[in-house]
């Protein structure tokens, strides 16, 4: 069967659209050939800097033949519906429809042969219809044409397209169609420099054969292999080694058609920059990959470059001219780095009292003084020197205010680790400014040293009550201060180093310090132990403020009567954003393959506000549920919570406390109520000292208990006392359980 | 090129004015290529710009259906990148050579590539490369797609095809050039430190360097774009242009606003107002917020000029 190919040249395509277009070139392409039920064998599509372009082989050489019915009126209708049913179904004459019966009687049908066409004609249709709807990230218009209205577009000026079609055995035929003043054909053009000439070209396995004759290597992944494979002997033959980097290498493959790696060199006296800003001067600016010596593990000052010419002198004018841009950067990198190491960073401090972090969070400074405090609050928890922490977060943003971080926005906290060494300070606080931007994403570490913990805790926590504060909360796919990313970031140095924090407390305080407003934290502070009794005052301000100023004692009220509901209203910011940490932690469990209903189950036991434990819950019901024992328990607990649920709906009461020992009549009633109990004492011991595990095993213990009351015992008892009781007692089940989780969100 | 891996202009007219050592011989061989393309060869604006794109051959010219080929030198000014003469390449005085072509030619790579040649590089023994670059310039209300060009890892010029000029659809589309002269100058010259280069190109006692023209200017500019100039007066010089081109704008329309009579006297302010900005800018007493203000009510008046420019004849007017 026959094959297409297509090749779209034009002038130079950016280097990040090439891999998106051919996939998209090859999907519209194959996508309408089906639709025009061509059903092809396979395809493929590449780039270039310069082309686009698809091979399609097997295609059907013509359309398959179609037969279409089309009903029609009832025999006998009026003439008027006679003739539109002519006219539509393209018939002349009536005799020339069958006529076939239904229930309703005989009616006409047209039945039209329709033939399939030449594939060539569909793909002169399809072709322009591609380049027409090519869905180019940015597209332009050129020439004296684009002064036309409808004008063509593309990524850039396109100059020919090549489309032929044919079977293997025979001279292919170009596709009749012309876009814009472009022919189908088959022309295309060689290398800029090394092979500018015209060629022409039959199908697609000549067509890469004669482009790799003219200096075009077609197809990425070997411009890529090229480029790695002669980059590593160009640096082994030096003893170096190349330190890869697979975004760079596909950038670069997207800039060259015949790529020729050279390496090159710059004084050694550079190398007294941190590697990382060599590297990120000459991979951002220039594009070359740099090198490493194996024994030392550290940059060498050598860097491979990807020229797109074999050059008549054999790159030695390539090469100088790139080390000059190269000593150019460096030079500027150097001189940004030593001016920088002339400033300390406690001495930069003041300038971010102009700069702007919020507008409604107030200034930068503003902001690291609130991260000075938290970090010193938040030291002795995470088993951290506060001094340190409180050190640490006074400078961990200074690096922002360098000349190195200026020019490279990706080196941040790298410099700051770099500076903070360089000026003597602490190991521990050098590397908190570093790593107290760690986790960055969902795979980074999170920071192991107490002082980066602390850091890092603060510089989060800091930020996602600032935003709760001033309502600017992540919606659906907007969340623009990466707050998704914040929480997350707590949520994994909590757990991974088992970091226990009360975050309810620790973040109704920090409202108070973001408020900038030292009454409001007072408020805070006062109303924080009352926390139970106020939670779920909702009222009116005005009913609301005599609420709670009945609760809070005289000599406190005179200080913070007026900021009493601003305080509370915080706590319910506070229960608002700490629901959002529940629902990235349950995002973060289910990723790790937890059950989503034992989080559920978990999170319903209410104000879960100690991460770490929540996530230990999980860990020892997803044990326990692994057992027949916690299997069979489940099935029993489920079981009374449902019959409490409906009795109590009945009733319009609930049951609890402990049941009458004196009502309890059988002997299956009696040791159910003595396990219950002791299971109950157990479990909340165990849960206290916070081993799970213990006390998953002493709910275990209540599983024959409950199987022996289900089988003998009928809840639902004629004498009304005894049917409480036994309401009573299944309460306690539940009750027992519910130490550890809410077992009615449990599935199965 | 100092190692001698550059060939010389095709013929060099004379030794004192072979582009790869003489900043002035460069120049002329630049325009002398265009010229002889057929461009109209232009006299540097007479006001203060900040890039070639200013000039209102290219920001006016750009707009309507009439074609243009033209090319010009254009000294722009950046007061914020004056470094008192201290750093090797960065002025806050340059030189652009600028060329603008409507309707932007099929060939225009290849006239480029040309035109280097001309000035001694040689694309078989350099690697010129189009490095995809969109410009935009949010003063100007224009933006465009083309490349930054390579020569050996350096950016020597611009390439744009403006599809919007003034906050008007191009129509044809031009093609832009711009030429950073003194990098093109310091790379053929084989040149590390702009001061360096050879204006004139002669040697000894007869060599004027671009130092000898150039770095008591920079000195002086730094100093007076960073720190002493009246700021006062410039707020009232920004007030008083942007009224001026508005209402110069507003004089120059018939009565059904179909024919303008005025509009480059009104570009004239809006320039004015944009290089204004740009020292108060250099001078830092324009805070972040109000900075975005400035730029957009250039802009205004830019696409206010580039709409009455539509209704003159230049711009197509019938």
């Amino acid at each position: 069967m026959p094959d297409l190919l297509l090749e779209f040249f034009s002038e130079e395509i950016p280097a990040r659209m090439q891999a998106r277009a051919a996939d998209d070139l090859k999907k519209m392409v194959t996508d309408r050939l089906v639709a025009a039920g061509l059903v092809y064998e396979g395809a493929k599509a590449f780039a270039t800097p310069r082309r686009l372009a698809l091979t399609v082989q097997g295609v059907p050489a013509r359309q398959p033949d179609l037969k279409e019915e089309r009903k029609g009126p009832k025999v006998g209708a009026p003439d008027k519906a006679i003739e539109g049913f002519l006219r539509a179904a393209g018939l002349t004459s009536i005799d020339q429809a069958q006529v076939q019966a239904d229930k309703k009687g005989d009616f006409y049908v047209a039945i039209t042969e329709k033939a399939g066409r030449d594939t060539l004609a569909v793909l002169a249709e399809l072709i322009p219809d591609v380049v027409r709807a090519f869905p180019w990230p940015k597209s332009m218009r050129w020439g004296a044409a684009s002064s036309q209205p409808g004008a063509l577009s593309w990524v850039r000026p396109l100059h020919s397209i090549v489309a032929t079609f044919g079977p293997e055995t025979e001279e292919p035929v170009t596709v009749p169609f012309e876009i814009a003043g472009i022919a189908g054909g088959d022309v295309t053009r060689g290398h800029r420099f090394l092979a500018p000439g015209e060629i022409k070209v039959k199908r697609f396995d000549d067509y890469v054969q004669k482009l790799a004759m003219a200096k075009v290597v077609l197809d990425a992944e070997r411009r890529m292999d090229m480029i790695r494979s002669e980059a590593k002997t160009l640096a082994f033959a030096q003893g170096f080694e190349l330190i890869e980097d697979e975004g760079l290498l596909a950038e670069v493959a997207g800039l060259v058609e015949w790529p020729v790696p050279l390496m090159g060199s710059f004084d050694q006296s550079f190398l007294s920059i941190p590697g990382e800003v060599i590297r990120s001067t000459i991979r951002a600016n220039q594009k070359c990959f740099v090198l490493r010596d194996p024994q030392t593990a550290k940059l060498t000052n050598k860097f491979i470059l990807v020229a797109n010419i074999e050059a008549t002198d054999g790159g030695k004018a390539i090469i100088a001219g790139n080390e000059r841009v190269i000593r150019a950067r460096l030079s500027d990198a150097k001189f940004f780095y030593e001016t920088d190491l002339k400033t300390r960073l406690e001495d930069r401090l003041p300038k971010f009292e102009h700069i702007v972090f919020h507008e409604k969070l107030g200034s930068q400074a503003e902001r690291i003084a609130r991260i000075v405090s938290l970090a010193g609050q938040l030291a002795p928890l995470v088993g951290a020197d506060a001094v340190k922490a409180e050190r640490a977060a006074q400078l961990c943003k200074a690096d922002l205010l360098t000349e190195v971080v200026g020019e490279f926005p990706d080196l941040q906290g790298l410099m700051g680790r770099y500076y903070a060494e360089a000026q003597g300070e602490d190991e521990a606080v050098a590397h908190a400014c570093e790593d107290h931007y760690s986790p960055k994403g969902p795979t980074d570490l999170v920071p192991a040293d107490s002082v980066s913990i602390a850091v890092a805790l603060a510089d989060k926590i800091d930020t996602l009550v600032g935003f709760w504060a001033i309502d600017e909360k992540p919606t659906g796919s907007k969340d623009p201060y990466a707050l998704r990313r914040a929480a997350l970031g707590v949520i994994r140095i909590i757990v991974e180093n088992e970091v226990r924090l009360p975050l309810r407390s620790r973040l109704w305080r920090h409202f108070g310090a973001v408020e900038r407003d030292e009454t409001i934290t007072a408020a805070i502070a006062v109303l924080h132990p009352l926390h139970d009794q106020i939670v779920n005052i909702s009222a009116t301000d005005l009913e609301l403020a005599m609420k709670l100023e009945v609760l809070v004692s005289e000599s406190e009220r005179k200080v913070v009567s007026p900021k009493l509901v601003q305080a509370h209203s915080y706590l319910h910011q506070t229960r608002d954003l700490l629901s959002f940490f529940a629902d990235r932690l349950k995002v973060q469990l289910r990723e790790q393959g937890a059950r989503h209903d034992l989080v559920d189950a978990v999170f319903a036991l209410g104000d879960q506000d100690d991460l770490l434990m929540v996530v230990r819950r999980v860990e020892a019901l997803a044990a326990f549920l692994a057992t027949d024992d916690g299997k069979n328990l489940l099935a029993g607990v489920k079981r009374a919570s449902n019959i409490l649920r409906i009795e109590e709906k009945k009733d319009g009461r609930s049951y609890v406390g402990a049941p009458d020992i004196g009502l309890l009549k059988e002997p299956e009633e009696h040791a159910l109520a003595t396990a219950v109990a002791t299971a109950k004492t157990d479990a909340y011991v165990a849960v206290a000292q916070e081993d799970f595990a213990a006390a998953m095993t002493a709910m275990a213990k209540l599983r024959p208990f409950v199987d022996a009351f289900f089988d003998k015992v009928t809840v639902n008892a004629d004498d009304k006392a005894v049917r409480a009781n036994r309401l009573t007692l299944l309460n306690e089940i539940r009750d027992a359980t519910r130490a550890v989780a809410d077992f009615s969100k449990i599935e199965g | 090129m100092a190692d001698g891996t550059l060939s010389a202009a095709s013929q060099p007219q004379r030794n004192n004015l072979d582009p790869t050592r003489s900043f002035q011989g460069l120049i002329l061989a630049l325009q002398q290529y265009w010229a002889d393309y057929g461009c109209v060869i232009l006299q540097p604006y007479d006001m203060e710009v900040g890039a070639g794109t200013f000039h209102p051959a290219t920001t006016l010219r750009a707009l309507g259906p009439k074609p243009w080929n033209a090319a010009y030198v254009q000294p722009s000014r950046r007061p914020k990148d004056g470094r008192y003469g201290e750093n090797p390449n960065r002025l806050q005085h340059y030189y652009q050579f600028q060329v603008i072509l409507k309707p932007s030619p099929p060939n225009l790579q290849q006239l480029y590539l040309d035109s280097l040649k001309v000035i001694g590089v040689d694309s078989a023994l350099h690697d010129i490369r189009f490095v995809e670059d969109d410009w935009e310039s949010p003063t100007l209300g224009a933006w465009g797609l083309g490349w930054e060009c390579w020569c050996d890892g350096m950016e020597v010029s611009q390439f744009t095809y403006f599809q919007q000029v003034a906050g008007v659809e191009c129509a044809p589309v031009a093609g832009e050039l711009t030429y950073g002269l003194e990098r093109l100058a310091m790379y053929v010259q084989g040149v590390d430190r702009v001061y360096d280069l050879n204006f004139n190109g002669r040697d000894d006692d007869k060599k004027v360097s671009y130092g000898d023209v150039f770095l008591q200017a920079e000195k002086e500019y730094s100093k007076h774009n960073f720190e002493v100039a009246d700021t006062a007066m410039l707020f009232e010089q920004f007030r008083m242009a942007e009224q001026a081109c508005q209402k110069y704008l507003a004089a120059g329309y018939n009565d059904d606003k179909s024919k303008h009579t005025m509009t480059l006297p009104a570009y004239d302010q809006c320039i004015k107002a944009s290089h204004v900005f740009n020292l108060l800018d250099a001078r830092g007493v324009i805070s972040v917020t109000e900075r975005q203000s400035y730029i957009l009510r250039v802009r205004e008046l830019a696409k206010a000029c580039g709409a009455a420019w539509l209704a003159t004849e230049g711009g197509g007017a019938q």
